[in-house]
């Protein structure tokens, strides 16, 4: 068990220091957590069972579930290909989850807009995960517009965080 | 323990969609009564006011009744009933920010056979250039009849009468056509006080809002939710003759446009489809419903027969379409379009056809909504989120208000006074707002919480 775990804390951090490589990271790598293992089975170290968003976090690590955008962009980059080329693993090795793309624009456009944006962005990811494998019926997308934000000020920092398509295994 | 887990799977096996879509819908919304108008007359004698409108004073005592009984509008009696009837009427006309009127509580009170030939002696030391007289009576039928008199104090003459019979919960209807009369005779303008506004109400913190459908005559009066909040609701439009409410729901857990029949309580898809849909808006004639669509992230503007039927789709550029607001004569359409890089807008024909860019002026152009005169077009200016104007060719642009964020214009019914809503920053707290044409009269709309995505109707009907 702990080797497994030790293995699992290796891979997050060779996949975070990856995408460091090309851009600087917005936030650091989250602390280490167990992670299914690539090449046994589905079920978790930490006993979160497959079909739930722990099992999916607990995977692939929280910070590999976001992309984030640039203002009025819904380009994928190299660090956004990165977390999603983690999450298709994922997903590739649990055929049976099915999931959603959440897109989300930052406070600052107006409302029907940012609607349109944020579809625009969920759309964005799932083409990508859909070109590297993963089925499109088994993606859900749903544009959230500017109406959920996880960062509350009114700040260049805030609305970064909040330019996002959040992947999310609903059950 | 086996029976449980099977509910609990059943549940989670339940997609949302399948929910009832009307599960948000709180409890059905009383549908107006008729007005039928009496006793009008056309205009007689001309105005002898000649300075700035909002120096003219205007003298507003309680209306008279000509007998005081209890009526469902009012259990204290017509006499009572008749200063409320005048206190609207002030109000309306203060808050316009055109006219300094003075209330029934700061005047004597007319008799009932002065309604009809003032007691000149009263009211002319008073500093009054005119003086609005009226009366209220319970009819057999129940229903009461209201008359409402503008007099020139100069003159000594009346310059216009009407009279309504309506039913005692539209009571406030009959104050707000007397100060469309009023309003109108003094300023040669169209009236617009007799209309109501569709919103959305916000209750709860910055990242978990609760957004309901609401809706509330010109005054803020009369306000109702029409959801319960349990999904969040967006961007409502009354239909023309106000039978419809147009809105964006998450009821089955996408963004979809539902048309709300307020007679039957029932709401329907805008399309049968399960792409997201946005942005609805009423043709003037109310035949045609408006709406954008996304189809694998590209959303484009459709039109759909009220009534229902196939849609048609107008635009077809890649990127963002969306929202669109008719020309008076239904034959044109603005539009938002991101095609060219950032929001522009952009002019229309009705069946789709020679798609333009007119906004030229720099900052991004969005919301457009044509004025119901048809000689302007309102939009948020998406870089500096101010309110401006221009004309349907995109010259002429002033910008007329200066929040943190100001977004989502709607016309007055006389094209006079813009709606729209403002973002406080960092709180999120957001408040409908009026400003003149001019950039003149900027005030808060009094809601009884936060308030977005204001929607005026036309006149009552």
């Amino acid at each position: 068990m702990n080797i497994r775990v030790a293995t699992a804390v290796m891979l997050v951090s060779s996949v975070a220091l990856a995408a460091c490589q090309k851009k600087a990271p917005e936030e650091l790598p989250p602390p280490p957590a167990a992670t299914a293992a690539p090449a046994t089975s589905t079920a978790a170290p930490l006993g979160a069972t497959v079909g739930t968003q722990q099992h999916f976090v607990d995977a692939v690590g929280q910070s590999n579930t976001v992309v984030y955008f640039d203002t009025d962009r819904y380009n994928i980059d190299s660090e956004d290909s990165s977390k999603l080329q983690r999450q298709a693993q994922y997903f590739a090795q649990n055929p049976s989850v099915s999931f959603t793309v959440e897109g989300h624009a930052d406070e600052r456009g107006t409302r029907e807009y940012n609607l349109a944006l944020g579809e625009r962005r969920a759309n964005a990811a799932k083409n990508y995960l859909v070109s590297v494998g993963i089925p499109a019926n088994r993606i859900r997308t749903v544009s959230y517009g500017k109406e959920r934000p996880v960062a509350l000020g009114s700040n260049e920092s805030a609305w970064a965080q909040n330019r996002r398509a959040a992947t999310v295994v609903i059950n | 323990m086996k029976n449980a887990l099977i509910a609990t799977f059943a549940l989670f096996a339940t997609p949302l969609a399948a929910q009832d879509t009307e599960a948000d819908l709180g409890q059905p919304l009383p549908e107006g009564g008729e007005v039928e108008t009496i006793e009008s007359e056309g205009l007689t004698g001309s105005v002898s006011f000649e300075g700035n409108l909002d120096d003219l004073g205007i003298a507003i005592p309680g209306f008279a009744t000509d007998a005081d009984v209890a009526t469902p509008a009012n259990s204290r009696g017509t006499a009572a009933l008749g200063k409320e009837l005048a206190r609207v009427i002030t109000a309306d006309l203060r808050n316009n920010g055109l006219f300094k009127p003075t209330g029934p509580d700061a005047l004597p009170q007319p008799s009932f056979a002065q309604i009809s030939s003032p007691a000149w002696a009263t009211w002319s030391n008073r500093g009054a250039e005119m003086l609005v007289h009226g009366y209220v009576r319970a009819r057999s039928d129940n229903r009461l009849t209201v008359g409402c008199y503008l007099y020139d104090m100069a003159l000594q003459s009346e310059l216009v009468r009407e009279g309504w019979v309506v039913q005692p919960a539209d009571w406030r209807r009959a104050a707000h056509k007397c100060a469309d009369l009023v309003y109108s005779r003094l300023t040669g303008e169209s009236p617009f006080f007799d209309s109501r506004i569709a919103y959305i109400a916000e209750t709860g913190p910055k990242d978990n809002r609760t957004k309901r459908l609401a809706i509330m005559d010109s005054d803020g009066a009369n306000h109702r939710f029409v959801t319960t909040g349990r999904s969040t609701a967006l961007t409502p439009r009354y239909s023309p003759d106000y039978s419809k409410l147009s809105y964006l729901s998450y009821v089955d857990g996408n963004p979809r446009i539902y048309v709300y029949d307020i007679g039957t309580g029932r709401q329907t898809l805008v399309t049968q489809n399960s792409n997201p849909t946005f942005a609805p808006r009423w043709s003037p004639d109310g035949r045609w419903i408006l709406y954008s669509m996304a189809v694998n992230g590209n959303t484009d503007i459709y039109r759909v027969p009220a009534t229902g039927g196939e849609s048609r789709r107008l635009t077809d550029a890649a990127g963002v379409d969306i929202g669109g607001s008719y020309s008076p004569d239904g034959s044109r359409i603005v539009f938002e379009s991101d095609r060219s890089g950032g929001q522009q807008c952009y002019v229309m024909n009705a069946d789709g056809s020679n798609q333009r860019r007119i906004s030229f002026s720099g900052g991004r152009c969005a919301t457009p909504e044509w004025s119901p005169r048809g000689d302007q077009i309102a939009f948020t200016n998406a870089s500096s989120f101010n309110i401006a104007v221009m004309t349907p060719s995109g010259g002429n642009v002033r910008t007329l208000t200066n929040g943190w964020q100001d977004e989502a214009p709607s016309w007055a019914p006389n094209g006079r006074i813009i709606q729209f809503f403002r973002t406080e920053r960092n709180s999120g707290k957001t408040s409908l707002w009026q400003v003149d044409l001019t950039g003149q009269n900027l005030r808060e709309l009094p809601t009884p919480v936060d308030a977005s995505d204001p929607s005026w109707g036309p006149i009552l009907p």
